[in-house]
């Protein structure tokens, strides 16, 4: 399989603290690939410096063998990365429509309505495009935060935390929905909810104090006894 | 349909208050309908796309200056001082923009204020040619514009409402545009936006030039409606009053700016005729508007428009 990212000795400290410590990491195209490790173990910087919200000290990022360490987040997302805020981060005061809007004009304007409505379809935010967004409920408000990722139509899906707060029916539409987006799709998962990682995704890297503790198949992380110590907990 | 019926009802009436007022009031609101002009560019960047700026003195008098001048040494026609002036509110926006966008917040309300403050310093410095302080009167020979002359009262009245018309459109029409929201989108979430693929910086810098045309078009309709250039307009004063206008009618509404440069007119209006009938009051009509913006914050800081808007008229645009 192809690699769509490349890190290479990808390292961010802040002052002390080693944020991130020369990871190594590949993701190839199409696959549904989990970030795991404990709080503070980087992961969230880690995705941050793909994004280009944070730019690294040193290392180098590939998309596609091209070099982006150094490009500005949103040449990135007009590149095909798009990433999905942990902390759910949509235009409160704009109705549903226009922050979806928002995200499709970015990549042209052409049949902006109708590219919209299929966001939101796609999501099942169908009816709710007039409301203002501040008024749905946290669970809706998740859902609108990744139609604005798709409405990107990127090549790479970064999500972080997506299931945190969302009721376990909206958790099974949820998996269902990123299983949809595959392989045209490559996304890539930061989740605390280890049932929801082992559901759904096809490789599996574990992050500790900054570094790649491991890297493979569900079934080879589960068994791997130095995560277990680390991060499972068995 | 029913925002384009609104604003062309408000042009209609406009045309008619013109029309039948008598010549001095009518002559307040051509300088209202001016004024508004700024207050509408003003609107744009702070309204819309949250830029708090406190130097839209300068792109004002960049307005009035490129105009007066122009007439004055060039001997330049209406229309063309007036393209002039519209020419340099944006040039000189972009230029403070270039610079004063790199910051955001209070520091962009500093370093924008100290531009204009410069902008003001530089006027007088050369006061040989702007006149300075006393300003200079223009030429009648250029206050024509296709044979009329603007120092007229109906070429006059013609030309502040076509201005203001061509303006309240063209911002109804920009706000409603796939690049209006982008700027809403600065102003609700920088960072957000950023992450949808949207260049900050870039959608910042268009509208703070886009309100800078506003202001040089009003600078230099001003001086040409008017007949006079001066360093006033340069001054503090006029960067704080488009803010009050638009605070007053609503931030973030397309006919917010007339509305609060209308009532604030009449506030001022007021205040002076009771200062008048008691003398008590005498010096206190900035005290009295003073008052009146006090319990406009604490009681509608939305603005008039903004407050109706969240009220029930969510069409408002």
């Amino acid at each position: 399989m192809a690699a769509l990212i490349e890190t290479r000795d990808l390292t961010l400290h802040f002052g002390g603290l080693r944020a991130v410590d020369g990871v190594d990491f590949t993701l190839n195209a199409g696959e549904i690939h989990a970030l795991i490790g404990p709080n503070g173990a980087g992961k969230t910087t880690f995705v941050s410096l793909l994004s280009g919200r944070r730019l690294p000290q040193s290392g180098a990022i590939l998309l596609n063998g091209e070099d982006i360490t150094r490009l500005p987040a949103h040449l990135r997302v007009r590149k095909g990365i798009a990433y999905t805020f942990q902390i759910t981060s949509i235009f409160p005061r704009l109705s549903v429509f226009d922050n979806v809007a928002l995200a499709v004009q970015s990549c042209g304007a052409k049949g902006l309505a109708a590219q919209t409505r299929a966001a939101l379809a796609r999501v099942g935010l169908v009816g709710l495009e007039e409301q203002e967004a501040q008024t749905l409920s946290y669970g809706h408000q998740r859902l609108l935060e990744l139609a604005m990722g798709l409405a990107l139509k990127p090549r790479l899906l970064i999500l972080d935390e997506p299931t945190q707060g969302l009721a376990a029916s909206e958790i099974e539409g949820f998996k269902a929905l990123v299983q949809s987006l595959v392989p045209e799709t490559t996304v890539l998962l930061i989740e605390h909810n280890m049932d929801v990682v082992m559901d759904i995704a096809t490789r599996i890297t574990v992050l500790n104090f900054g570094q790649v503790l491991a890297s493979g198949t569900p079934e080879a992380i589960r068994a791997n006894p130095a995560v277990q110590e680390a991060y499972l907990g068995a | 349909m029913k925002v384009w019926a609104l604003h062309l009802a408000l042009i209609i009436a406009l045309a008619v208050a013109l029309a039948v007022l008598p010549p001095y009031p009518a002559t307040t609101l051509a300088r209202i309908l001016v004024l508004a002009v700024f207050a509408m560019g003003y609107n744009l960047a702070f309204g819309y796309t949250g830029l708090l700026s406190l130097g839209h003195a300068l792109f004002l008098a960049a307005g009035v200056f490129a105009a007066g001048l122009s007439a004055q040494f060039w001997g330049l026609s209406a229309g063309p001082a007036l393209l002039l002036g519209v020419a340099a509110g944006g040039l000189v926006a972009a230029a403070v923009g270039l610079l004063a966008l790199r910051t955001a917040g209070v520091s962009f309300m500093i370093v924008t204020l100290m531009f204009a403050q410069a902008g003001y310093l530089t006027v007088l410095y050369f006061g040989t040619i702007t006149g300075g302080d006393e300003g200079f009167n223009l030429p009648a020979a250029s206050r024509t514009v296709f044979g009329f002359d603007l120092s007229t009262d109906t070429p006059r009245f013609v030309a502040a409402l076509v201005l203001f018309a061509v303006g309240l459109l063209a911002s109804l029409a920009l706000v409603r545009s796939s690049f209006g929201r982008s700027m809403v989108a600065m102003r609700e979430n920088e960072e957000r936006s950023r992450m949808l693929g949207i260049n900050p910086f870039a959608v910042k810098l268009a509208a703070l030039v886009l309100s800078g045309l506003y202001a040089g078009a009003a600078g230099a309709a001003y001086a040409l409606l008017f007949g006079y250039a001066g360093a006033n307009f340069a001054t503090i004063q006029y960067s704080i009053l488009p803010m009050l206008y638009v605070l007053l009618g609503g931030a973030g509404t397309t006919i917010g700016p007339f509305l609060g440069a209308l009532l604030m007119f009449g506030l001022i209006e007021v205040t002076s005729r009771m200062a008048r009938l008691w003398p008590v009051l005498e010096g206190m009509d900035y005290f009295l508007i003073g008052a009146a913006l006090v319990v406009l914050v604490l009681f509608a800081p939305r603005g008039i428009l903004g407050t109706l808007r969240e009220r029930g008229l969510k069409w408002l645009p």
